[in-house]
């Protein structure tokens, strides 16, 4: 990896960092826009995975890209085959990009909040809140979109209604997140999808 | 930083306990942060009373960044300043970071057994179902938007379509929809506050 692809990636998750309204998974489309399909540092299955990982771990949403960036160090640097290398460079990446997420936000955040206090009711700050409601909805719908696609490339019927029951259950139940990945893991490896 | 109008029954102790108390919080928190914030923060340390943090966590919505992690800035800074933000923000990623890449790693150890394989794919699309479903509990906001339900769906459909089937870039995708839908729910917020 050369450092200005280092510095570029950096610096684009500082910008996505500011542009995540709505939260981590909001900006999945776009991790998987520049990062699979521009710059082509990750396969689909690598993508679909961090994310699949990173939603039967606890912690935050955004703790993904800590993920992408673990994977992305390790690749560049010859994968597990290359050993302690690959681990301390997939290490300092998931540390790098984490904070570059992460960051930027926070700090806006930290600034902000003694001024969102105050402005809350005004009318700017209504329109921005209730504004990006309906592209926030259409983002998470296309980060659920684009995971699906990702785990199911040839559109198999069975992980698509998979993917619905999911869907449904979640909506309709307050059935744990961990069951319905277990169930998912279970239908997949028995019916070998 | 001090916030006079969010006087607390309780305060946390010091930076330590912050971290840790956001750490535990960070493991606890399977999909959804929000109800392990509320009973943590509200019910047992009794660091906020609810009306407190759902004035916060509307606050930590607003503005970018990871709802959750904006929470644990703003909680932080509040009580210890800028140490305090990053002790509170560094709990909730550290050790639930750490055990992440754990998972990741032992998971890619196996990754290539057909079984494995399979497994994930499963997982996969369950997932990807949980993420739709987590943008399908916007349905009851929208139709009360202040656009008016069919317009707000316009633009949830345009965003929708732009990042997932033309894969615009994101920058784009908010200058174009996000500034159109803010501008006119700015110009429809109007009426209510004349009323």
């Amino acid at each position: 990896m050369t450092w200005q692809l280092w510095l570029e990636l950096h610096l684009h998750f500082c910008m996505l960092s500011l542009l995540a309204v709505g939260g981590a998974l909001a900006i999945v489309p776009e991790m998987h826009r520049y990062l699979v399909t521009d710059l082509q540092l990750m396969t689909e299955t690598a993508f679909s995975q961090s994310v699949t990982l990173s939603q039967i771990a606890p912690g935050p949403n955004i703790l993904l890209v800590a993920v992408m960036g673990w994977n992305i160090g390790l690749q560049s640097a010859g994968g597990f085959a290359a050993g302690g290398l690959a681990i301390t460079m997939g290490f300092v990446m998931a540390l790098g990009l984490l904070a570059a997420a992460v960051l930027p936000s926070s700090l806006l955040s930290y600034f902000m909040v003694r001024w969102m206090h105050l402005h809350q009711h005004a009318r700017g700050v209504r329109a921005f809140k209730s504004g990006m409601v309906p592209l926030v909805m259409g983002l998470m719908l296309s980060a659920g979109w684009l995971l699906q696609t990702a785990s199911n490339p040839n559109m198999d019927w069975r992980l698509l209604i998979l993917c619905g029951v999911s869907m449904v259950l979640v909506l309709k139940t307050r059935l744990h997140l961990l069951w319905l990945m277990l169930g998912g893991a279970v239908l997949g490896a028995v019916l070998g999808l | 930083m001090s916030f006079e109008s969010l006087a607390v029954s309780k305060a946390p102790r010091s930076r330590t306990d912050l971290f840790l108390s956001f750490t535990w919080l960070g493991l606890q928190g399977f999909g959804g942060v929000l109800a392990v914030v509320q009973r943590e923060i509200v019910d047992r340390k009794q660091w906020m009373s609810l009306s407190e943090f759902a004035e916060e966590w509307a606050l930590a919505q607003t503005l970018p960044g990871p709802n959750v992690v904006n929470l644990s800035v703003m909680f932080g800074g509040k009580h210890f300043g800028p140490s305090g933000a990053f002790a509170a923000l560094s709990g909730l990623l550290l050790f639930p970071g750490l055990l992440m890449l754990a998972i990741v790693f032992t998971f890619q150890t196996f990754a290539h057994l057909p079984l494995v394989a399979s497994a994930l794919h499963g997982m996969g699309v369950a997932a990807a179902g949980m993420v739709m479903a987590a943008g399908w509990r916007f349905m009851p906001t929208m139709r009360q938007h202040p656009l008016g339900f069919p317009l707000a769906l316009v633009f949830a459909v345009l965003g929708f379509v732009l990042a997932a089937l033309v894969h615009w870039p994101l920058a784009g995708v908010i200058a174009l929809v996000g500034s159109v839908s803010c501008g006119l729910t700015w110009w429809r917020l109007v009426p209510k506050e004349a009323s």
